[in-house]
């Protein structure tokens, strides 16, 4: 009973696994064919999609602005997300249980619901439509996302030595850089690069956000199969190669720093000192 | 800082780490919440319930509540309850679960756009996945897997599957072995270690994972446009949304469906916590930490 429940696990594991890994295939063998119509492999192969998807979708500026807005995202989460997690790590007080709650409920609500408004006061402000908007708007998983990383990184760090630099005449600041930052460098690498690999693939908000000259490349990629009728699938699928290959790079560098599970687990709960 | 200070001020300085954060999550989340709250009570013309009443009695646009449970209950069910099973058969640190573990992380980081973007390539009618069934005399009539409803839940099983095994592979392996060890030496067989130890443990992780990914189930948005009949069977609320906001410039009116998803959502979520409450309260001894 128990090998046959197994063996079903498995099959259906497996067969998960082969149709993602064959769908990738097809997107890929898709891109380099010249021509592919109902057979198993098409007629012949060329790289010419990829020039022509490149100039055709303006992939050099797209790429361009996506690496502006994800590193400007990945460093203002860091600067207002790593100091609220200290406190609250290391503080009680009033209304913290209000607080969490507040960084907690971005990552609960869907991204719709509030980007729609979002995007209506962002339109006001005229931000809407503008790098500055998009990087908003990203910040609002983002941050929260930060301080839940962080923060049991930080409950696991001696308080004695925060003490020590204290009584050596440390201001906070010093401490913070001489003492806080190096020994929570890992917790810091691991918390950016989960936030750049998830801002690289969110795409409600900044579809909601862009304007024509702050799309990442999420969304340009969504525009171009959205209006595929006039383009050759194999220029939309050359551009979902080079999407692929941008998100995998940084998979693979994230993965030799953080555990796959840490990717999704937003909400690991951790003993709260009391 | 001197001493005097520290004595005369019941303030802690801590605090103001805090406050950017909050500062930023106040004009940006609760701001633009409220904002479209009461814009969705000012409609271009009526009076303040208009578009409320709008939009339960507009054909195309009540239904969709319907039509995206009909996509996410099903997606999100069908992804714990294949999730728990495989998580719990991997609970245990080998090299399969490290490899297996970083193969699904892919999916997920691939997005739906690019999910979508491959399903119509693989699972379309002449795709691999059509001429692999005809070759094998399967199934030879015509495969329709994209541009319907099944397209978009197969979408929605393929981005949220791993996203939901990865969950919940963490918060089993937080739990501790020594517990179902124990279980062991008392005679409990895999199935009576599950059902009487790991489940009652696992009861809050589960609440939590089935609440984050129906979050995702139900916000779908790309894939119900790219990938199924985004006039018909998959116009979901989202895109009533999306439409009503940029495409009829009615930011009221796409406020107020804002508003009924958040809803919408939110009664999904208590009833999956009241009934998490309905199954094991107490201390989580064997809890992580």
């Amino acid at each position: 009973m128990v090998t046959v429940w197994r063996a079903l696990m498995w099959g259906l594991m497996t067969l998960f696994v082969v149709n993602i890994g064959a769908m990738i295939a097809a997107v890929a063998t898709n891109s380099f064919a010249r021509r592919w119509l109902g057979t198993w492999l098409p007629d012949g192969w060329t790289t010419s999609w990829y020039t022509s998807a490149w100039k055709e979708f303006q992939l050099d500026a797209v790429l361009w602005v996506t690496v502006e807005i994800v590193f400007a995202v990945v460093a203002l989460a860091l600067l207002i997300g790593v100091p609220a997690a200290y406190t609250l790590a290391r503080r009680n007080f009033p209304g913290k249980r209000m607080l969490m709650l507040l960084f907690l409920l971005p990552l609960m609500v869907p991204p719709i619901t509030y980007g729609i408004p979002l995007a209506t006061v962002l339109y006001k402000l005229n931000l809407g439509g503008t790098m500055s908007g998009v990087i908003l708007a990203n910040l609002i998983p983002a941050a929260p996302f930060v301080i839940l990383v962080m923060t049991p990184f930080i409950e696991q760090i001696d308080q004695n030595l925060e003490s020590a630099a204290r009584v050596f005449g440390a201001s906070t600041l010093r401490m913070f850089w001489h003492v806080l930052v190096p020994l929570l460098a890992p917790g810091i690498l691991a918390a950016s690069l989960l936030v750049l690999v998830r801002t690289i693939a969110l795409f409600e908000l900044t579809f909601l956000t862009a304007g024509p000259d702050s799309q990442t490349l999420v969304v340009a990629l969504y525009y171009a199969v959205f209006a595929a009728g006039v383009r050759a699938p194999q220029s939309v699928d050359a551009m979902a190669m080079i999407y692929m290959a941008v998100t995998l790079v940084w998979l693979l560098i994230a993965l030799r720093f953080v555990n796959p599970t840490q990717l999704v687990s937003r909400v690991k709960e951790h003993p709260q000192t009391a | 800082m001197s001493a005097t200070a520290l004595a005369r001020a019941p303030f802690d300085r801590a605090l103001w780490l805090v406050a950017p954060a909050t500062l930023f999550m106040l004009a940006l989340f609760i701001y633009p919440f409220v904002y479209g709250l009461a814009l969705s009570f000012t409609p271009t013309q009526g009076g303040a319930l208009e578009n409320y009443r709008k939009f339960f009695t507009t054909d195309n646009l009540w239904p969709t509540i319907w039509t995206t449970l009909r996509l996410a209950l099903p997606a999100t069910l069908i992804n714990v309850g294949l999730a728990l099973p495989i998580a719990f058969m991997m609970r245990i640190k080998t090299r399969y679960q490290r490899w297996l573990t970083t193969i699904l992380v892919v999916p997920i980081t691939l997005g739906t756009v690019l999910i979508a973007e491959g399903m119509l390539t693989y699972f379309g009618p002449k795709g691999w996945l059509a001429q692999l069934l005809q070759l094998l005399h399967l199934y030879d009539g015509s495969i329709r897997l994209t541009h319907n409803y099944w397209g978009v839940l197969i979408s929605l099983i393929i981005s949220g599957f791993p996203f939901a095994f990865l969950l919940i592979l963490s918060y089993i392996t937080g739990i501790d072995p020594v517990l179902a060890r124990a279980a062991a030496t008392l005679g409990a067989d895999p199935k009576a270690q599950f059902r009487h130890i790991y489940l009652p443990l696992l009861a809050p992780g589960l609440a939590m994972c089935f609440c984050l990914a129906f979050v995702q189930a139900f916000s779908v948005f790309p894939s119900a446009v790219l990938l199924g009949a985004p006039a018909g069977p998959t116009r979901v609320i989202s895109i009533a949304a999306y439409e009503a906001a940029f495409e009829q410039y009615d930011y009221s009116l796409a406020s107020a469906i804002a508003m009924i998803m958040g809803f919408v959502q939110l009664i999904i979520v208590a009833v999956v916590l009241g009934l998490r409450g309905l199954f094991y309260r107490g201390p989580v001894v064997g809890g992580k930490g």
